[in-house]
């Protein structure tokens, strides 16, 4: 398992424009494959508008303790991308006057982020009806400083969204590192103690599932149960809900299918599973996503890819709601990943 | 064409023997589709014994689907292994069995 990420590791598909060049070429360039803008546009969904903002995604840095098989972020400790204070009093200034319900904190592992609890501590102010972390759970037992994050948690009703991809040890450390399944499972066992996750507790805990390998999430609901049946019968767990999500083609998932020679039958396997259904409710049509130095991109993904939103206002410090409303959205074939079945977004399945 | 028996990429084209048989091909996958559905049994124990027919027919299209169908459900490898255990086991003991039938005939013919 890598220890570093592709940009520290120089590898060419740390670069965002490669990543596109092999999106598009090959089986979608030649025609095996219909690219997604066509395949869109079979069923009146081209161009793709952005509709009411509803959720606020703010990535404040890439810098993560963790360096997961299949990151979309190439996220890991050699990653010096951090949000400074400056542009989080910018995304503050939004935070108060945005129409959005949710407010969606990410990384890397958010927490290391130095103004991290100033930042939850300015923002809960602003009273967002759905404030939620992106927690990769290691993280609370990773160094004492962090020990005291779910009181933390819990003194500013945040909502705590987990990753855990496998209610076995050998499949989480297998994408996510040795070490890392008991460390979670520690995390969810403190987080449960002060209230998070427990069936009529306020403090919400859920889950994030996405596969460990080149296949897409099963159903959503069968896996939810699985998961609660397994966490419940092994280590007295509880969690509310849990979000299935496609791993997309890019960063080190898609090095990884490259690597692996899976990369051709993962896109059939997307295409073939393709869901007009899902395209009405892709997150991107309701989501706004802030990069850690303060640019707008249509989705998390996006902003990996470096294709930055289509609209006049192009950063945190020219955010206007009504110009970015109604904005065309950047796509390219990595969109097939949130149409795939009953589709796939930050907060699970779409259709 | 193909010079091989088996083509991986020939499992995608599955659905098409419905054209040369419009009416009886629906029929199939309509059943198809209803028995894997949850029922007394869950959709996931369905995979599982899928996946030991699909060895015990020694069907690699079958293989294939329904490996990936149990990753997809979380399905781990030690119960897939089981699983073809299972069908193994049935298939050697269905071997076995006609030991008696020919002990049968032994005792028979020289007892």
């Amino acid at each position: 398992m890598a220890t570093k990420s592709l940009k520290k590791r120089e590898s060419e598909l740390a670069n965002s424009n490669r990543q596109l060049e092999i999106l598009s070429n090959g089986i979608f360039q030649n025609g095996e494959l219909p690219t997604f803008a066509s395949k869109i546009a079979e069923t009146d969904q081209f161009p793709l508008k952005a509709k009411k903002l509803e959720i606020l995604q703010i990535n404040v840095g890439y810098m993560c303790n963790q360096v997961c098989e299949h990151c979309h972020v190439d996220a890991g400790p050699d990653r010096k991308e951090i949000m400074t204070r400056e542009t989080m009093q910018q995304c503050l200034e939004v935070i108060k006057k945005t129409g959005a319900h949710t407010l969606d904190l990410t990384g890397g592992a958010p927490e290391m982020n130095p103004d991290f609890r100033w930042f939850v501590e300015e923002a809960a102010k602003a009273g967002i009806k759905d404030f939620i972390v992106r927690s990769n759970l290691t993280i609370i037992r990773a160094n004492k400083k962090y020990y005291d994050l779910p009181e933390f948690f819990k003194k500013h009703n945040v909502h705590v969204v987990s990753s855990m991809p496998h209610w076995t040890r050998g499949k989480t450390d297998k994408q996510r590192g040795d070490g890392v399944f008991d460390k979670s499972i520690k995390a969810l066992q403190e987080l449960n103690a002060i209230g998070y996750g427990m069936p009529d507790s306020d403090l919400r805990l859920d889950l994030v599932y996405n596969p460990s390998g080149a296949f897409l999430p099963g159903d959503q609901v069968s896996m939810e149960k699985d998961f609660k049946k397994a966490l419940m019968e092994d280590f007295g767990i509880q969690f509310h809900n849990l979000f299935a999500i496609t791993n997309l083609p890019i960063s080190r998932f898609l090095d990884y299918l490259i690597a692996s020679e899976n990369y051709e039958d993962y896109m059939y396997q997307l295409v073939d599973a393709y869901n007009p259904a899902a395209v009405a409710n892709v997150m991107c049509t309701n989501t706004l996503s802030v990069s850690w130095d303060g640019y707008l991109y249509d989705c998390d993904f996006n902003q990996m890819l470096e294709l930055p939103v289509n609209s006049k206002a192009k950063h945190i410090s020219e955010y206007n709601e009504e110009l970015l409303e109604g904005r065309k959205i950047v796509i390219s074939q990595h969109c097939y990943g949130c149409t795939a079945g009953a589709g796939s977004s930050c907060q699970g399945t779409v259709a | 064409m193909s010079k091989n028996y088996y083509d991986p990429a020939d499992l995608r084209k599955f659905g098409k023997i419905t054209e040369w048989s419009e009416e009886l091909g629906n029929k199939f996958f309509d059943y198809y589709g209803k028995v894997f559905e949850e029922g007394a049994l869950t959709a996931r124990e369905k995979s599982l014994i899928a996946l030991a027919v699909a060895h015990t027919e020694q069907c690699p299209y079958c293989i294939d689907a329904y490996t990936k169908d149990g990753l997809q459900r979380g399905v781990t490898k030690e119960e897939m292994m089981e699983a073809i255990h299972v069908g193994a086991a049935i298939k050697s003991g269905a071997t076995l069995v006609h030991g008696v039938q020919m002990m049968n005939k032994v005792n028979k013919l020289d007892g």
